[in-house]
């Protein structure tokens, strides 16, 4: 048990790795508080363009969402980090993982907020329209608020994965929590950096967590 | 166009990163489907321990299920691969990418039985009940049936999402899809092995990806 | 609405269909209609399931588009024009057989959005004439309840009052009580009666006949796409003429 102690969860070493925690955690938060209204816009962009039902246009959308699900969020990160400058075009670690986790989620939050609108009967859209309202503003006030409510619980757990996504910028370098770390357990030759990491991760994510799975319990419930 | 071209689908260059990104794919699919199983049937099996009206039990499932649900999939990698051999247990990257996968797919897998089973309306326990099935009998042959069907949006989303994972396992140099992909990328010092890798990952996932979206349609508890 | 309009408009019929035709695929739903309707008069429209009737007066707010012919509502010609298209439904209020309330937003709200959002009205002058309304169709005290907590009846009257919330010119009702109970028709009959009363044009499609009797100036029947007959309800009740129309009436009023 001792030594289960000093290996994971080491007081000395913990306070000489302590800033470097505290900045990976910071940079963990910028790329989260950037990354996730950047990837819900772009959803909503899809899900508004879907929702006016143009044929040829719903079929590209469809293809493009399809084909983010596919991907794993690392082959696109890659792609854009090693595979973009073949082509004179170099981003930056932070500008990458930006790209990579807002282009894979805005699949993500595309397909989750048009299934939201279309779970929104017909009859709305026909009251909306009775009533006056062009096909801009009853997409906004009449078919979002009701597509948004409906899905709520896909929403907010996909914002979580998202959240947790950004330790994927460890693989580029860029010293988020998880890779500052790794830098501390190299250094330190002890795991304890990971463990914190790890309990940082749990704490910041935890209430948030709880929250989703007690939306997504509420759609299972059999009407 | 021409830079395009030949950057990113030179044929020649992926003629010959076939085979090594061909035999990375096979252990992609090798990992999906083991982690799918494992995460899947380790969930079940806690939900139903869940159901067994232990404090204990329920407890400890709780805490494990909150932990894994909660923690990204590359942490518990990382920790897997780099921390634990510092308590004597040191896996391969093959391992600790299933073990990894499977811990996070089987905490998910197990919230989601949970509250599938908890979602079986109470009529059917009572009626099991009154037509003299004992509660084991009730849980397996009435309520997890159609528990199962009401999870199985849900789990086929998580589990696809998780499988993409196995891509994270480039971080502990398993040499799967993505990673036998750079590695020929480093190689010949052009990105089109990355381009193959998408169109394995695209061949595999897509029918999944569909699938999902029949699946979601056809289970879905609130058929409009 | 301009004064000019209204001058125009006050000689002119409230709502002129002209050899409006109309198709799904190759299925005829309305076969060159013609049909007025006068500033005040109310209009009952019948006929069987399928016969085009729901379809009728879901052109004349263009929710639905017809293919030939012309339709002209309060002096405005409906085209493909949004403007066109704005115009007349801001100008005719609709009550669907579904109610269609908006279950995100109160009651008062739902009343209040179209008014403030297309009108521009005030938020203060939008829930007045919301409240007054609520009064109108009597449900004042369930403003600040959402649709889903209210009954059907009550639900269809909070939409009439929605639709008349726009100031409507003129008014479309749906087959407004098929999808109630029997025992919550009559709540909801009674208030489009006394709408009625207050001269507002309006064009009902429904199955209530004893309703039709007292509240129509004019009686359609509608079978295979086509009016088949038209008569003052008396007439149309006592002396229907076509085939069609007695089989109807004997179907419905022997049920």
């Amino acid at each position: 048990m001792d030594i289960f102690l000093e290996n994971f969860f080491n007081i000395d070493s913990l306070i000489q790795i302590y800033p470097l925690l505290v900045q990976g955690l910071e940079l963990t938060l910028l790329l989260a508080i950037v990354t996730l209204p950047l990837a819900v816009l772009c959803g909503l962009l899809i899900a508004i363009l879907y929702s006016f039902h143009i044929r040829w246009l719903n079929i590209l959308l469809l293809i493009y969402v399809d084909v983010l699900r596919s991907f794993p969020v690392i082959v696109l990160l890659v792609l854009i980090f090693y595979g973009l400058p073949f082509l004179g075009l170099k981003l930056g670690s932070f500008a990458a993982v930006v790209m990579a986790i807002t282009v894979n989620n805005s699949g993500y939050y595309g397909e989750i907020l048009r299934a939201g609108v279309e779970s929104v009967p017909k009859g709305q859209r026909e009251a909306a329209h009775a009533l006056g309202f062009g096909p801009i503003r009853t997409v906004v006030y009449i078919i979002l608020p009701q597509a948004i409510r409906n899905v709520l619980a896909p929403l907010a757990s996909n914002s979580l994965e998202l959240v947790k996504t950004t330790s994927i910028a460890a693989l580029v370098a860029l010293p988020e929590l998880l890779r500052s770390a790794r830098v501390a357990q190299e250094q330190t030759y002890n795991p304890t950096p990971l463990t914190a990491a790890a309990l940082i991760f749990f704490v910041l994510l935890w209430p948030f967590a709880r929250w989703v799975a007690k939306l997504e319990r509420r759609t299972m419930i059999v009407r | 166009m021409d830079k395009i071209v030949e950057n990113y689908f030179n044929l020649q260059v992926m003629v010959e990163a076939f085979p090594t990104v061909l035999g990375g794919f096979g252990l992609t699919v090798l990992v999906s489907i083991l982690v799918i199983i494992l995460g899947i049937g380790v969930g079940l099996g806690f939900a139903v321990l869940h159901c067994m009206n232990s404090r204990a039990l329920s407890a400890a499932i709780v805490v494990y299920v909150d932990l894994f649900r909660t923690l990204p999939q590359l942490v518990v990698i990382i920790f897997v691969y780099f921390g634990l051999p510092y308590a004597g247990l040191a896996l391969s990257p093959f391992a600790t990418t299933v073990v990894a996968l499977a811990l996070v797919l089987s905490a998910f897998a197990t919230e989601i039985f949970h509250s599938a089973i908890r979602a079986v309306p109470r009529g059917q326990w009572e009626a099991s009940e009154a037509l003299g099935f004992t509660y084991f009998r009730a849980l397996f042959l009435i309520v997890l049936p159609q528990a199962i069907r009401l999870a199985i949006p849900l789990l086929t989303n998580r589990a696809i999402a998780i499988s993409k994972g196995t891509a994270l396992g480039t971080a502990v140099a398993l040499p799967e899809t993505l990673g036998q992909a750079q590695s020929v990328m480093a190689i010949v010092a052009n990105p089109s092995p990355l381009t193959l890798a998408a169109a394995f990952y695209l061949t595999f996932f897509i029918p999944l990806v569909i699938a999902s979206r029949w699946v979601e349609r056809k289970f879905s508890p609130r058929s409009r | 609405m301009t004064t000019s309009t209204l001058a125009a408009a006050d000689t002119a019929p409230m709502i002129r269909l002209r050899g409006v035709s109309k198709w799904y695929g190759d299925f005829q739903v309305l076969k060159k209609i013609d049909f007025e309707v006068a500033r005040g008069e109310r209009v009952v429209i019948c006929g069987p399931s399928g016969s085009g009737k729901s379809t009728l007066i879901r052109c004349i707010n263009r929710l639905e588009d017809h293919r030939d012919g012309e339709i002209l509502v309060n002096g405005v010609t409906l085209d493909h024009s949004m403007r066109s298209v704005a115009a007349v439904r801001q100008d005719v209020g609709m009550v669907f057989q579904q109610f269609n309330l908006f279950p995100h937003l109160t009651v008062l709200q739902n009343l209040m959005i179209a008014p403030m959002k297309i009108k521009g009205v005030s938020k203060d002058e939008a829930e007045a004439t919301a409240r007054e309304y609520l009064l109108r169709v009597r449900i004042g005290e369930q403003a600040h309840k959402y649709p889903g907590e209210l009954s059907g009846g009550q639900q269809q009257r909070v939409a009439i009052a929605r639709a008349l919330c726009m100031k409507p010119t003129a008014m479309l009702f749906d087959e407004p009580t098929s999808a109630l109970d029997p025992e919550m028709i009559k709540e909801v009959l009674d208030v489009i009666v006394e709408l009625a009363g207050q001269g507002m044009t309006m064009v009902c499609v429904t199955h209530e006949m004893a309703f039709a009797r007292t509240v129509a100036d004019r009686i359609l029947f509608m079978d295979k796409g086509e009016i088949v007959e038209e008569a003052p309800p008396e007439a149309f009740f006592t002396n229907p003429r076509n085939e069609r129309t007695k089989a109807f009436l004997g179907q419905i009023l022997h049920r």
